[in-house]
């Protein structure tokens, strides 16, 4: 173990906000996607009735 | 020279020369746009000068992207370029015709407007010698890619803000070696590399813009 | 049983469907486990560096989200091709599927790079010839997403993207060239922001172990998307209907 502390982990030498900034963002863009992909899919699978009973 | 190519070049010059205000619209938009940056930036000739060569650069690829769009629409509209895309004839030739008569009408007048344009900006005389070859050499290349991008875009509602979008980014080393060509001349070296590089460019895009242009044309006309 | 395999087997969108649904959980489960151990790694076993201090662990993910933007570029291209030589309009779904992601990776790529670069160069953007270069790419992914968008008849999207995903992946090379000579005639000889000079053996390891968790991400959700887009395009088709009607009877 190379932090002697959590508080050594999140301060990052100092560069806390860097790091974390970047994985933060990572993190959230790789939740996002794939929730708006499955909703996309949902969606698709729904509108698909729709056009059924157009017809 | 193949009939279908001159006939095609000579087509569209004889429609440009009826319509010459519309003809030289993009090298007003051209004087216009370089004349922004100086009340943007400030009128130091210093500065200017230092921004010269890629305002002016970039000045004409805006202008050239602008002017492009309209290259297809108009037989688009009225089917005559169903009849030419179907008539049998290479599509490589009609795309190349159609680069080679965009040149003619707004390429070239951007090049000869180019000196002026310079002094506008206090470029030195090598400089703008530098500036006319290097856009003597490049608007070709924007020729070439703008009609691969107002094939793709034909018909499109917003084509024209989607073909700049599009054409841009493969514009970029063209824009770099032109532009960069005169950065190399101020530097008090020579511009020859950057003239090889772009003739290189300029010889690999004649050789597979049209080609790229002929298949987007077929498809949007399928 | 000696049957060949079939190859085009999967073109058909409701086998490709049927296909995603068997793989997405393992994928998925792959990328998880990937990331932790990446992670793991990267946070709790590879050492300080000495210039850079624990800045550096940025490149645990930047590199591998460079990486998968450039990979993604090319499947993509790839895809749209086959979509066009062999009239597969699952293929050309594919493609359509692959650009957001990688259009996603791209930006992650010049975020994470950013944030590295503040506290390394003080500044939050470098015009060095990676980043510069990964700007590009993240336009031509606008682009492609922007033609297939507006073009409103399916097939002529699918070929018309096929067009310019070829003529950007020709373009790449040549983009990337003239950059990085534009990088060295403006900066002179500066050191490149990616370059990490001696890597660790825990360094690489660990920026591995995310590329690999990265490409099943990149898989999984891309799948989902080409899913959906099958969908949507297949909306009449039997398949879609009896899926539909599984659904409700689950419910």
């Amino acid at each position: 173990m190379i932090w002697s502390s959590w508080g050594d982990f999140w301060h990052m030498g100092g560069y806390g906000l860097y790091v974390w900034g970047a994985y933060a963002m990572c993190l959230v863009a790789m939740l996002a996607e794939p929730w708006a992909a499955r909703r996309h899919r949902q969606q698709a699978l729904r509108a698909s009735a729709r056009h059924e009973r157009v017809q | 020279m193949s009939s279908a190519f001159s006939a095609v070049y000579a087509r569209d010059l004889r429609l440009a020369l009826r319509r010459r205000v519309e003809a030289l619209l993009p090298v007003v938009f051209f004087i216009v746009a370089v004349s922004l940056f100086p009340l943007g930036v400030g009128p130091e000739p210093q500065t200017l000068r230092q921004i010269a060569a890629g305002v002016v650069w970039v000045s004409a690829l805006l202008a050239s992207m602008l002017s492009v769009t309209s290259l297809y629409t108009g037989d688009y509209a009225d089917g005559s370029l169903e009849q030419m895309v179907l008539s049998g004839h290479s599509g490589f030739e009609i795309a190349a015709a159609k680069a080679a008569a965009h040149w003619s009408i707004t390429g070239a007048p951007l090049v000869l407007a180019a000196p002026l344009i310079g002094l506008l900006l206090d470029m030195s005389a090598s400089a703008l010698g530098t500036l006319v070859i290097s856009l003597l050499l490049g608007t070709p290349i924007l020729s070439l890619l703008g009609g691969l991008g107002a094939a793709l875009t034909l018909g499109l509602r917003s084509a024209g803000v989607l073909l700049i979008l599009l054409i841009l980014p493969l514009a970029i080393p063209t824009l770099i070696f032109g532009a960069g060509a005169v950065g190399a001349v101020d530097a008090g070296q020579s511009a020859a590399g950057h003239f090889s590089l772009l003739g290189a460019l300029l010889i690999l895009t004649a050789l597979t813009a049209p080609l790229a242009t002929s298949f987007a044309l077929h498809i949007a006309l399928e | 049983m000696n049957q060949p395999i079939r190859w085009f087997t999967f073109a058909a969108p409701s086998r490709f469907y049927a296909l995603v649904n068997a793989l997405n959980p393992w994928l998925w489960a792959i990328a998880l486990l990937l990331a932790i151990a990446a992670l793991y790694i990267g946070f709790l076993v590879a050492p300080t560096d000495a210039t850079q201090g624990d800045s550096y662990r940025i490149i645990f993910i930047h590199v591998p989200a460079a990486w998968m933007s450039m990979v993604l570029y090319l499947a993509m291209a790839f895809w749209a091709a086959i979509g066009w030589m062999f009239n597969a309009r699952m293929a050309s779904m594919l493609a359509r599927a692959l650009a957001p992601t990688g259009a996603l990776f791209t930006f992650l790529a010049l975020w994470t790079g950013s944030f590295w670069g503040k506290p390394t160069w003080g500044t939050w953007w470098v015009w060095d010839a990676r980043l510069t270069s990964e700007l590009i790419l993240l336009f031509l992914y606008l682009g492609f997403i922007a033609l297939v968008s507006s073009i409103d008849d399916m097939v002529r999207g699918d070929k018309a993207g096929a067009v310019l995903a070829l003529v950007g992946v020709i373009n790449i090379p040549i983009i990337y060239f003239s950059v990085r000579w534009w990088n060295t005639l403006h900066q002179g000889a500066t050191i490149s922001m990616t370059a990490a000079p001696k890597m660790a053996q825990t360094m690489l390891l660990a920026m591995l172990l995310m590329t690999f968790a990265f490409w099943a991400y990149a898989f999984a959700v891309v799948f989902t998307r080409a899913q959906a887009l099958a969908l949507e395009r297949e909306h009449d088709a039997e398949w879609v209907r009896a899926l539909r009607t599984k659904g409700k009877e689950l419910q």
